[in-house]
């Protein structure tokens, strides 16, 4: 019997596998393929104090083994996700993570501390959005304001914070450390990277924002050299994702150093992809001479010896 | 909605880069209006699926009709798929146009482009319900033209293309005020031809279907989504993938 079990701080994960925040929805439209309760957890689309209608359209374009999206963190705002899609998830008993992003440090307080007081089981602290004019991103590309920001929602709630850290730094490490003194629980990694992509016949970015963050297969390295650095550098438990869409793409997480991982866009091509991936994970750790998940975390750090 | 291996029963060029993709699975036994479309995932080679909307319905044979213009890479790619050969679907998805609750007598159909093969399965769908139907199809020249003659066994049809080569030379638009006598209208084309639609039939009853670059198509990822034009309303948006495609002109901003 293979272990899948993992702990992390507000976290009792019966697996380790999550679909990733803005992904998935509030998972309404997923519970129609299959049972929610499946899930390791859920992460859901990030709440802003007040609802957004996010960015024009076109949001998505297509690229070599990814995508491009720029949604702009549509949502109904704080208050309607803990009124009604919280309310809506509660019956699966699955740990949910909320998604909290913002313009100002206020903005972070309001929702963290509103959240705090809410069903969830931890947050995701959102300072690695790409695609918002104001906020996001500017938060994570700067230790300083990452620091502030983290200790500021730590302050606003009693939940675990997991900082979700954006790729797009010269130094992810100097940015994972920040989080840790600022008192963060765990970190997830990583946010999409910005990019683009331009229509030959119109001359013009396909989408509308012009910039928009690759998710998908094509981050996949980049995110495994960064959760592997960082593993390295600091004591925070760490949720891995960018690009899975295999049980061995779960593996190479867990042995870079994540605890857990999120699956994004690949939602998109395949609805049942997390209930398949939780289904195939016990063989295919055992394929891999594995006994438990807790086994492989962190594996390519260890001095391997030959028997 | 389901995701299904379906099998191509018929595959084949009937317009300038535009197929005729007809699919055999349990799929179309669940498609409940005219205007849904299904989510086609060309190959592994490509990253996010293909809405195409649903042109037929053949429930005796278990078979949907798409018709599908080259776009890019993805659909250049499907036109290689063969006979036999089987197709990652998800769907039927979205929300068509409600031809249970209509009250129309006289429809006016309204396409454009590859926004006129959902009007083919909505005009057999009226026409079943004893309607009348007159369609105006806009193609951009002679070697676009498609379906026409499978129109005109369902009714008038008035073809426009931009270059003259047949029909009237001009847009949709040009056709419109040649034919009277509807009481409701239904439209799908490109955006800048329903916002024309909208604007020249101001006051006529109608239904528009709505085309966006989508991400999920099943209503999670927000990619696409279109403004409400009231803006009282609660949520002041419709995702075009499942509230959609099929909107009334006046809930919607164009």
């Amino acid at each position: 019997m293979i272990d899948t079990k993992v702990d992390l701080p507000g976290l009792q994960l019966k697996n380790p596998v999550m679909p990733a925040s803005g992904c998935f929805g509030f998972g309404r439209e997923f519970a129609q393929f299959y049972d929610l309760s499946h899930l390791g957890a859920i992460m859901i689309k990030a709440a802003t104090a007040t609802k957004r209608f996010g960015n024009a359209t076109p949001r998505v374009a297509e690229t070599a083994s990814g995508m491009l999206n720029a949604i702009g963190l549509q949502n109904p705002g704080v208050d309607a996700i803990i009124g009604e899609e919280l309310a809506f998830l509660e019956p699966y008993q699955t740990p949910i993570v909320a998604n909290v992003a913002g313009s100002t440090m206020e903005d972070y307080q309001e929702v963290a501390a509103k959240l705090g007081n809410s069903t969830v089981s931890a947050l995701e602290l959102n300072i690695s959005c790409p695609n918002v004019k104001e906020g996001g991103v500017q938060f994570g590309v700067d230790p300083e304001l990452a620091y502030t920001v983290t200790k500021l929602v730590k302050e606003a709630s009693a939940k675990p914070v997991y900082v979700k850290l954006s790729p797009n730094v010269a130094d992810i490490v100097t940015m994972a450390k920040a989080a840790e003194e600022a008192g963060a629980d765990g970190l997830s990694m990583i946010n999409t990277l910005t990019g683009m992509r331009i229509d030959p016949s119109t001359r013009k970015p396909i989408i509308a924002n012009q910039t928009g963050g690759l998710s998908g297969p094509a981050i996949k390295p980049v995110a495994i050299r960064m959760i592997h650095q960082v593993y390295q550098a600091v004591d925070l438990p760490i949720i891995g994702m960018g690009g899975i869409e295999t049980t061995d793409d779960i593996i190479e997480y867990l042995l870079a150093g994540a605890s857990a991982v999120a699956v994004g866009s690949a939602n998109f091509k395949n609805p049942y992809i997390c209930k398949e991936l939780i289904d195939q994970l016990p063989d295919a750790l055992s394929a891999h001479q594995f006994s438990s998940v807790k086994e492989v975390i962190g594996g390519a750090h260890y001095q391997t010896t030959s028997t | 909605m389901q995701r299904e291996w379906m099998t191509i029963v018929a595959h084949q060029s009937i317009a300038s880069q535009t197929y005729l993709l007809e699919l055999q699975g349990s799929l179309p036994q669940f498609v409940e209006t005219p205007g849904q479309f299904v989510h086609i995932q060309v190959s592994d080679d490509f990253f996010l699926r293909r809405p195409v909307s649903i042109a037929d319905v053949d429930s005796d044979k278990g078979t949907v009709t798409l018709l599908y213009k080259v776009m890019g890479k993805g659909t250049d790619a499907l036109t290689r798929k063969k006979i036999g050969d089987k197709l990652d679907v998800l769907g039927p998805s979205g929300t068509g146009f409600p031809i249970d609750k209509l009250t129309t007598n006289k429809a006016l159909l309204i396409g454009g482009g590859i926004g006129v093969p959902p009007l083919y399965y909505l005009a057999k769908n009226l026409k079943s319900k004893g309607m009348e139907v007159t369609s105006i199809l806009g193609f951009r020249s002679s070697e676009d033209v498609f379906f026409t003659e499978k129109f005109q066994a369902l009714g008038d049809v008035h073809v426009a293309t931009n270059d003259g080569s047949m029909g009237t030379r001009g847009f949709v638009t040009d056709v419109i005020p040649q034919v009277d006598g509807y009481d409701t209208y239904f439209s799908c084309g490109p955006t800048v031809m329903l916002k024309g639609v909208k604007e020249q039939l101001k006051g006529v009853p109608g239904y528009i279907s709505i085309e966006e670059r989508m991400g999920c198509g099943v209503g999670a990822c927000f990619a696409c989504v279109v403004e409400c034009a009231d803006e009282e309303d609660a949520k002041g948006y419709r995702k075009i993938c499942s509230d959609g495609p099929v909107f009334r002109p006046e809930e919607v901003v164009l």
